[in-house]
């Protein structure tokens, strides 16, 4: 009890308040342009915390990470530019809801499930973090190989396309993942001698290509949409109560994946939003909707991301291990400040430790009030003319992408990308299933070598372990489910040849 | 003896001749540009980082740190080679420079720069599972010498990376092949540290503060250290020669140098002004915290180091099967 008084006294000082404020304005600043994700806004504040309180420079961590992935959304939802990996899974969506005219919904939902699933994943990291780092421990090449694996099949499940085009998209984001030396055996492949190539395809750059940039092209090549109807933009939180009871339980859901999965380190936010958001349309109701503007993914994967946010603290706090790269800066930054992860931090440092909690809750209720004022704002964006909108996009996309290194190369990746982007959409190839590809490209290929080279080439370990045997079961029902279901279809279309029925496979 | 005469005017001339050196001599009149080849946030970027506010303080010009990333570190290194000599472009080199070339991924090696300070060096450590049975490095070392080539696991970072060559050198000093025990790459230090955890690997040789979480945990254990003596921030691993009596060290080294045909004065500027920022408590204070391995040696010195660890690190490639030539 001393310990948690000792916390609040630790929180409520001058210099760390200050340091929440304004990383928070900084945080939603830095993720909402486009390019420059949360991790490069974490790292670009390490310099800061050179010269703060060891609280006030973990605070500075935590608020604007968790600030910087929900200003991600921002424009994903107003202009189809995802801010982060993370916010990729369901950015078609929100764009959808925003063309449709309910953008204060879509953006409103990012913020109100974003503060929830930090919260929810908050409470996880204070209640069960040694019992869910014991589980994270038990992981090794060959649980994570399923798990890629899994998340790749989620590609087939986002797309609104068919199937066959979602796994070609994939198969390219594979292929472009193999591109560099980053790979089990560190030789270049598809270098072409070009010394930028060594190093593969950054997600980041193939991300903004894909998405805005090949939508200024189809701007281009498309004449201006009939202007959206004027009129005064609606309550934002309004509508969130109401989604909140109807979509209880995906909330719940979202929350729990998000947990899960943040704790494995190297999986992180990016994985959890496509997982969830593929869980969603796997389970709802109406599968149908989504894609069309349809709030229930966005509900279900914008809680999961920030949860897993969150839980992504519990291997880096206890073994040092980084949940993302996000934790991985933040790691440092603890060592800097004295604060050395381990079990010691929670047991000898008790109050240090609840600090942390009573950051992240307080991050994610300031999060509310800052993120509408930032709606509204930026919000501003849909009723300026197209041909001012455009251009300014691609200017912030060139600027996002050599920030993030320095180099030229980033930006001609984004350009590069963009057309490639506009080529798929035109012929139907969803870009989503591709920026899947290249994220998991490298996680898939590392654990599936790694796992081999330990078994001696040897099969059976894959489905030995425990864990890796469920993961490995899980899959293989996910892979042969389409096709049972396309088995059932036709048996029950050739005992009734009157009614044909529309499965999930197309005649 | 008011006659101008010709001594006057060459003494003039060479006056004026020299203002160039003398402004230089007043180097850094304008804000330094700092490259650092990996991505912010990561080990170099910080220690590169205190450096700069550090000599920032020291000679009261602003040190700009730019993360020129991409290419595995190529890209910004061939940044700095290629900067203009004028000590306005410098950067931080790693120990990937006397790598990189020897598998033939670049023309780029140490004789490219002006070396001006080495400041860090991290050596590698040998980590096994707490529950592993060996308790120290020498009953390790015999049970790899009784194994079948390729039983025994370990890991680290990448194929070819830094602590795969300090295995291989390892190995190659107790007279065994370098690839007797079977490499598995992994995505830096944190995925081998958990495959250590979960049971995956015999041992890593990884650098100790990129495990001291884990063995502070209680999970893993450290069994020697690759260096001469042993580290400041972990007094009770002992090194190689102490535990098993094999000469063998190696690590991940990073020092800051700039590009060829530097001014010999701003040479010696920075290399004055390096040995304070290393010797000031602020610096060690931090490298001390993060567990960063305290190395220093001077423009001179980190040159005679710099071909040391090619010849070492081509050694260790090459009998590992890595080099191309």
């Amino acid at each position: 009890m001393d310990d948690l008084l000792e916390a609040f006294r630790l929180v409520a000082a001058t210099d760390v308040l200050i340091a929440i404020f304004a990383s928070a304005i900084y945080g939603l600043v830095v993720g909402s342009l486009p390019g420059l994700s949360a991790t490069m806004a974490i790292a670009l504040l390490v310099p800061v915390t050179f010269w703060l309180s060891p609280i006030a420079a973990i605070a500075t961590i935590i608020t604007a990470s968790a600030m910087a992935i929900f200003s991600g959304d921002l424009p994903g939802a107003l202009l189809r530019i995802p801010g982060t990996p993370a916010s990729a899974a369901y950015t078609d969506e929100a764009y959808a809801m925003t063309r449709k005219g309910q953008a204060e919904v879509a953006l409103g939902a990012g913020l109100w499930f974003s503060a929830i699933g930090g919260i929810v994943g908050t409470l996880s990291l204070m209640l069960l973090a040694p019992m869910l780092a014991e589980m994270a421990l038990s992981f090794s090449t060959y649980e994570y190989f399923w798990l890629a694996l899994l998340g790749l099949m989620c590609a087939t499940l986002v797309a609104r396309s068919s199937p066959i085009k979602a796994i070609a998209s994939m198969l390219l984001g594979l292929l472009v993942a193999c591109v560099g030396m980053e790979n089990p055996a560190g030789t270049p492949r598809f270098t072409f001698g070009i010394p930028d190539l060594l190093g593969g395809i950054e997600p980041i750059p193939a991300l903004v290509g894909v998405f805005a940039v090949s939508e200024v092209v189809g701007a281009l090549a498309s004449a201006e949409p009939p202007k959206l109807p004027k009129r005064v933009f609606g309550s934002i939180l309004a509508g969130q109560w109401l989604l909140t009871k109807k979509y209880q339980w995906q909330m719940w859901r979202g929350n729990f994946v998000g947990i899960i999965i943040g704790i494995l380190p190297g999986a992180g936010a990016d994985m959890a939003a496509w997982v969830s958001y593929a869980m969603s349309k796997k389970f709802s109701k109406e599968p149908e909707k989504f894609g069309t503007g349809h709030p229930e993914g966005l509900v279900e994967a914008g809680a999961s991301n920030n949860a897993s946010l969150a839980s992504g603290w519990v291997p880096s706090l206890l073994f040092g291990i980084p949940g993302d790269t996000i934790t991985a800066i933040a790691i440092g930054v603890l060592y800097m400040k004295g604060l050395n992860p381990g079990p010691t931090l929670f047991t000898e440092r008790a109050s240090s430790m609840y600090a942390l909690y009573i950051i992240f809750i307080l991050a994610n209720i300031i999060m509310i009030p800052l993120g509408l004022i930032m709606i509204r704002m930026a919000s501003t964006v849909l009723r300026a003319p197209r041909n001012l909108v455009m251009p300014v996009i691609l200017l912030l996309c060139a600027v996002g992408a050599f920030a993030t290194g320095a180099n030229l190369f980033s930006v001609m990746l984004v350009a590069v990308f963009g057309m490639l982007g506009f080529v798929m959409e035109r012929n139907g190839f969803p870009v989503a299933a591709l920026v899947l590809g290249i994220v998991m490209g490298n996680m898939l290929e590392q654990n599936f070598v790694a796992s081999l080279i330990k078994s001696d080439s040897d099969i059976l370990p894959f489905f030995e372990r425990p864990v890796s045997s469920v993961l490995a079961a899980l899959t293989i029902a996910a892979l042969l489910w389409p096709l049972g279901v396309w088995i059932f279809n036709r048996l029950s279309r050739s005992r009734s040849t009157t009614q044909p029925i529309t499965g999930g496979t197309k005649p | 003896m008011t006659t101008t005469t010709r001594r006057t005017l060459l003494g003039t001339g060479a006056a004026l001749a020299a203002t160039p050196a003398i402004a230089q001599a007043r180097w850094p009149v304008r804000p330094v540009q700092l490259l650092c080849p990996w991505a912010a946030g990561g080990g170099t970027d910080a220690v590169l980082r205190i450096i700069a506010s550090l000599l920032q303080r020291d000679l009261g010009q602003p040190f700009n740190v730019i993360n020129r990333t991409g290419g595995s570190g190529v890209v910004g290194h061939a940044a700095i080679a290629a900067a203009a000599p004028d000590g306005y472009t410098l950067g931080m080199i790693t120990a990937e420079i006397c790598m990189l070339h020897w598998q033939g991924l670049t023309e780029l090696t140490f004789r490219n720069y002006t070396p001006l300070g080495l400041m860090n060096n991290d050596p590698p450590g040998i980590q096994v599972n707490n529950t592993s049975p060996y308790q120290n490095v020498r009953a390790l070392a015999d049970a790899i010498k009784a194994s079948r080539p390729g039983q025994f696991k370990a890991s680290g970072t990448g194929q070819g990376g830094i602590w795969h060559l300090a295995l291989a050198g390892w190995l190659g000093a107790m007279g065994l092949r370098a690839d007797h025990v079977r490499w598995v790459p992994s995505n830096g230090a944190a995925p081998a540290m958990q495959d250590l955890a979960a049971g995956g690997l015999d041992f890593t040789t990884n650098s100790v503060p990129e495990a001291r979480a884990i063995i502070e945990a209680g999970r893993a254990r450290s069994l020697a250290v690759m260096a001469p003596e042993r580290l400041s921030a972990f007094p009770n691993i002992p090194t190689l020669k102490e535990a098993m009596d094999v000469d063998y060290s190696t690590g991940a080294w990073r020092g800051v140098a700039g590009p060829l045909n530097m001014p010999p004065a701003v040479v010696s500027t920075m290399d004055a002004a390096l040995k304070r920022v290393f010797d000031s408590t602020d610096y060690k204070d931090f490298l001390n915290n993060r567990g960063f391995g305290l190395v220093y040696a001077d423009a001179a010195g980190f040159g005679r180091h710099l071909a040391a660890a090619d010849a070492s690190l081509g050694d260790a490639m090459k009998a590992a099967g890595l080099a191309r030539s």
